[in-house]
């Protein structure tokens, strides 16, 4: 059996998950997750801007903290947070092991990035088709800022088996990052398509953090035990695949059939199809126990051969948005608000702005649920505390954009009385990254493994 | 027959991808998951998200799990960094779906 820890579920994500899963009980693995869609063009306007930036600086001084105890207990670590210059992070990494005076073997798993090669491709009739609306890549080719191949788990392993303490990679899936241990510790091959599956879904049963130990649940929450401290996720993986999810003993949170069926379930399209490039995952064919206390077991998965194509993410520039809100309170807030945006809406005409979408949403009536919520029933509308009129403007027009931001302040002096602003100033004006998913042919790619060491 | 809210019988979590929200609902008890596909069809979904969700909506069962799982399409203004609205990743559509009203023997 390994244990396979993860310690990070987004960019952003707490700093001391990853030092309290290295500190609080065994592991063998731990992986972590820096990058969302948006997060790669993020990195690619840093590095732009200085050729030694661009990768996820949290988890430089993450391993800056833990670098002794990984060592130690015979840790190793895994983690996409190379972002656009895994290159640079390495450097980084193996400085503070000079540094320390610890040796360290660092791999570096990269070639997933394919912006200098767009060009080539599309000459060559790879047209790399958005896979929501068919249109090809050309159309916003000269927006594109950032383009990355999402490789799986096996470039990974690959670089276990070379004896890499810490792997630090570019695009790499979420669900790699854990399924690659497994590869490398059982000597899985490429078409062992139940096992990989089994592998990928447990990796995706931990790639969001504690959203599958009691963060985020809806179950009995109220119930769950000292969020404060809560415990991050572990897979005790075996060799035929199956696997239990558990946490530190001692943390907080919980592990429950009804926690790890709602993390199952995130992000979820065709269950029967859970595509990646290492497998077809079936989520219908997983059967789940609670074994012990914070222990759920997974067993059964099947899957089937993985598809002849890597996923690309490509960002690309679409224009600019802005939003901002306005606070009313009692009485008849909802009024007020409502006033306000008709107010604020013919100024914005008489300006004669033109914007894609203006959208209005009433935080404290039904923004979040809209429709589903309804109005607030009339005896209660008129009573209601606050409600913030929250507005958003999008255009290709940056100056329209802006001088929309200059509008919403004067309507606390001159519009619907008793309204407040929180003192949060103008909003600010912010460029639409947006994102292009498309299919690119596994033969038209390669992910490149190497090795390095310090000379300590 | 007895109408109830959806939250007494199911939990739920949802997320996004681009323009397409999904939302899975998992039943509190094996014995509500036959109830679930009776009642929660993709038709009923689609009329409570009216004005929301401006695409179609899919259903699929993960009698496994007693779950559903529902892909909202063109329901999240663009979506991700594109959208405007305050939940642009639908992750609030969870227990927007829990209010729903449904028949129960």
């Amino acid at each position: 059996m390994i244990r396979i820890a993860n310690g990070q579920g987004f960019w952003g994500d707490s700093l001391e998950a990853p030092v309290e899963q290295v500190r609080r009980g065994p592991i063998d693995y731990l992986t972590l997750d820096y990058l969302a869609e948006i997060t790669m063009s993020i990195m690619q306007k840093q590095r732009s801007r200085d050729p030694k930036a661009g990768y996820a600086r949290d988890f430089v001084d993450m391993i800056a903290r833990v670098l002794p105890d990984l060592v130690e207990r015979r840790i190793r670590v895994i983690a996409n947070a190379g972002g656009v210059n895994p290159a640079a992070c390495r450097d980084a990494i193996l400085e503070i092991a000079k540094r320390q005076g610890i040796h360290v073997k660092v791999a570096t798993v990269t070639g997933d990035d394919i912006m200098g090669r767009l060009d080539d491709y599309i000459a060559r009739g790879v047209a790399l088709k958005n896979m929501e609306t068919g249109e090809p890549l050309s159309k916003i080719r000269s927006k594109v800022q950032s383009a990355n191949v999402y490789f799986g788990a096996f470039p990974v392993a690959e670089a276990l088996g070379h004896g890499a303490q810490i792997v630090i990679t570019g695009r790499v899936t979420d669900t790699g990052l854990a399924l690659a241990p497994m590869i490398h510790e059982y000597g899985w091959k490429l078409d062992d398509w139940d096992k990989l599956s089994a592998g990928t879904i447990a990796g995706h049963s931990i790639e969001c953090g504690a959203q599958s130990t009691g963060g985020n649940c809806q179950v009995d929450w109220e119930t769950i035990p000292n969020l404060a401290d809560v415990g991050y996720p572990i897979i005790e993986a075996e060799p035929d695949g199956s696997f239990v999810i558990t946490k530190h003993a001692g943390t907080g949170g919980r592990v429950s059939v009804a926690s790890v069926k709602e993390q199952l379930l995130y992000e979820m399209g065709d269950p029967r199809e859970y595509i990646t490039p290492d497998c077809v995952a079936d989520f219908t064919t997983i059967h789940l126990e609670q074994c012990g206390p914070d222990r759920v077991r997974f067993s059964g998965i099947k899957g089937r051969p993985a598809t002849p194509f890597y996923k690309v993410s490509i960002s690309y520039s679409a224009g600019y948005k802005a939003i901002g809100g306005l606070v009313y309170a009692w009485p008849d807030a909802y009024k007020k608000a409502k006033a306000a945006d008709r107010i604020l809406r013919q100024r914005l005409d008489r300006l004669g702005l033109k914007f894609d979408e203006i959208r209005t949403e009433f935080v404290g009536a039904n923004a979040c649920h809209g429709i589903a919520a309804g109005e607030p029933s009339p005896e209660v509308e008129p009573q209601l505390a606050e409600v913030m009129l929250r507005v958003g403007v999008r255009s290709s027009n940056k100056e329209a954009v802006t001088r929309f931001t200059k509008e919403l302040a004067p309507l606390a002096l001159n519009g619907p009385p008793v309204v407040t602003g929180f003192g949060s100033g103008r909003p600010s004006v912010d460029e639409i990254i947006a994102y292009w998913p498309a299919l690119i042919p596994k033969t038209e790619v390669a992910p490149e493994v190497s090795i390095w060491q310090n000379e300590n | 027959m007895a109408k109830r809210k959806l939250v007494e019988l199911a939990h739920a979590r949802s997320g996004d991808k681009g323009d397409t929200s999904n939302v899975g609902i998992i039943a509190l008890k094996p014995e509500y998951y036959p109830i679930l596909v009776k009642e929660v069809t993709a038709e009923r979904v689609k009329e409570h998200f009216k004005g929301v969700c401006l695409g179609k909506v899919e259903r699929f069962e993960l009698p496994n799990l007693g779950a559903l799982n529902f892909l909202l399409h063109e329901a999240l203004d663009g979506g991700g960094t594109f959208a405007l609205k305050a939940d642009p990743q639908g992750k609030t559509y969870s227990s927007a779906l829990l209010r729903m009203e449904i028949d129960v023997d």
